[in-house]
């Protein structure tokens, strides 16, 4: 039975294979760089899922922490130091090996902090950020929390496209690439095969963990306070602090998201902020079937591909929109939980919770 | 009598301009049936809520083995060894019976989120402890074979058994029901009663909310009488029967 549940995993693991074997033998791996594209939108995809299909959480404001992983990493890692080279804490940060030095297109020197610590800075800043506002929101249900987090990320975006630090509607371009172990590099200039397996061993990563987190005691927890949370608060469940947690888990992947997609793409944009980015995801999850992450995350991947194919242009958040309406109306268990489905799937039979 | 397990002191609270609960005390013996009854409003599911933390009392207080816990939250109510039953039967309705057993078991056990993310041997080991105890707890209730069901197609009268059964899993020393025996037939209100004295001779002190009263005069022993908020008798079942004040209310003045 415990088997069971990493099926999907290894199944998953085959597929990404396998469509490398095919692109590869058909000379396409262009359609790589949407696959990877979509996998780093996938950990957003993950989390939200988590979020309002396990704990019962909406939040229309998941591109506000995929932004903030993403700009944060960009900002840091673009922010040239050279110009203060020789104060202390600039010597300090170079001591402990936190900036690293490179050479922009025309040779120019740039000295800047490291990708990895900026990364690492992108997240525990987006973890700060989503509980200082999860605190407060996470007392509201429903409809007001919907509406709280969708002014958060309204915010998120009027601040990127209003600061100069942020690029306003440019972006920030020219980030670095993150370097991994073995030469390998994230970004799009790096060998496509080989960024195409780091970005979905990430993703994969991401979803034994969630797997595992919807099976334990606390991933129990958190079905139970979306059932009946009277119930559950009963039961000695402090169902607050499991919401907030969550909120917190499901910023934090959104983050890692964009963090990774930052250094994939080499730059980041505001388009990434707008409020259609967070209801985008709010239809994946949702057409994917609420507390199913593997629907959540097979829908995120061919949707995110599709759009990034450009095969809804110009229509895209019509697409997604009318994706979200479509389901509140017709499929409220998502398109993969409809039952002529789940009869040919696999591993339904039972406990379903992966 | 042995000591005291749960104490309300002079316990109030008002919903806008009424009062639900008017300065209602009484003790609860360890090891014995305590049943609260009175007629519809009497403040019963109210007086109940205040104990459980669900609402917050405007004045008075709580105590539970010697210590004050009032206006302490659910979760921590629970924690302390409260369990409690709804009036209408609450269960986690997509999970099944033994989920739902098994979430009982949160307040005695410990994984938290990295934990149950990374799986580790400790955790797993846990997991499968939460779910021995669990059937267990089925086992005992004679709902084993209905383990793997859906909660929600089980029939009413099997849903609250259910229900007693993840209370029960938290392991409490007081267990709190609130009109058990709403929507079951005769047959099932007896089946209900054996199955109360069954619990409280393993040790779990009850304190049972009724709006009938032929299932608490058989098992009770001792009784509360709750009117318009407040307590107007208290005594064993035999005295409240004879008791004037009680007769007026459940008959009417003549």
């Amino acid at each position: 039975m415990h088997v069971a549940r990493y099926l999907p995993v290894i199944g998953g693991a085959l597929a990404v294979v396998l469509a490398q074997a095919v692109l590869s033998a058909t000379d396409t791996t262009y359609y790589m760089t949407q696959l990877i594209m979509s996998a780093y939108y996938g950990l957003v995809v993950i989390g939200l899922a988590l979020l309002m299909g396990y704990a019962g959480q909406v939040s229309l404001g998941h591109a506000g922490f995929f932004a903030i992983g993403g700009y944060t990493s960009a900002v840091l890692t673009t922010w040239n130091l050279v110009g203060c080279r020789d104060a202390p804490w600039v010597a300090a940060c170079s001591r402990l090996g936190l900036v690293a030095e490179r050479t922009d297109l025309y040779g120019a020197a740039i000295l800047s902090f490291s990708p990895w610590l900026a990364a690492v800075a992108a997240l525990v800043l987006a973890g700060l950020i989503a509980l200082a506002i999860g605190l407060p929101i996470l007392r509201l249900r429903g409809h007001y929390l919907a509406m709280a987090t969708l002014g958060f990320g309204l915010i998120i975006h009027r601040v990127v496209l209003g600061t100069e630090v942020f690029g306003q509607a440019d972006g920030i371009s020219n980030v670095p690439p993150l370097g991994l172990a073995g030469g390998l590099e994230i970004n799009w200039r790096a060998p496509r095969v080989e960024n195409y397996y780091v970005a979905w061993a990430v993703v994969l990563a991401a979803m034994v963990l969630a797997i595992n987190l919807v099976h334990s005691r606390v991933g129990r927890a958190l079905r139970s306070i979306h059932q009946s949370e009277e119930a559950a608060h009963s039961l000695g469940i402090d169902t607050y602090r499991y919401k907030l947690a969550t909120f917190v888990l499901s910023a934090l992947l959104a983050a890692a998201g964009g963090v990774l997609l930052t250094h994939y793409n080499g730059s980041i944009g505001p388009s990434e902020v707008t409020v259609m980015k967070s209801v985008r995801y709010v239809a994946i999850v949702a057409v994917g079937g609420m507390a199913n992450l593997w629907g959540a995350l097979a829908m995120g991947i061919l949707l995110n591909f599709l759009s990034l194919r450009g095969v809804f242009d110009p229509y895209d958040d019509v697409v997604f929109g009318g994706i979200l309406i479509a389901v509140m109306l017709f499929l409220p268990q998502g398109l993969l939980r409809a039952p002529e489905l789940r009869t040919l799937w696999p591993f339904s039979r039972g406990r379903s919770h992966g | 009598m042995g000591d005291c397990l749960l104490e309300t002191r002079n316990l109030r609270r008002s919903f806008g301009g009424l009062a639900a609960v008017r300065d209602v005390s009484f003790k609860v013996e360890r090891g014995a049936i305590k049943a609260v009854i009175g007629p519809n409003g009497a403040g019963k599911t109210t007086l109940f809520n205040l104990i459980a933390g669900t609402i917050r009392p405007h004045g008075g207080s709580v105590f539970f083995r010697g210590a004050n816990v009032t206006g302490r939250r659910p979760h921590a109510i629970a924690a302390l060894g409260i369990a409690r039953t709804f009036q209408t039967t609450k269960l986690f309705p997509q999970m099944t019976v033994l989920e739902n057993v098994m979430v009982g078991r949160h307040p005695r056990t410990r994984s938290g989120f990295i934990a149950g993310m990374l799986n580790l041997p400790r955790t797993w080991r846990e997991n499968r402890e939460i779910e021995a105890r669990a059937r267990e707890v089925l086992d005992d209730l004679g709902l084993v074979g209905l383990a793997g069901q859906t909660a929600s197609n089980l029939p009413f009268g099997r849903q609250r058994l259910v229900e007693f059964a993840r209370a029960l899993a938290t392991e409490p020393s007081l267990l709190l029901l609130d009109e058990p025996a709403a929507g079951l037939n005769i047959y099932e209100t007896r089946e209900l009663a054996a199955l109360i004295e069954a619990i409280r001779d393993r040790g779990v002190t009850c304190l049972v909310v009724e709006h009938d009263m032929s299932l608490v005069m058989d098992i009770s022993d001792e009784v509360v009488v709750l009117a318009q908020g407040e307590k107007i008798a208290e005594g064993p079942p035999r005295a409240i029967q004879r008791n004037a004040d009680v007769i007026r209310i459940y008959l009417g003045d003549s």
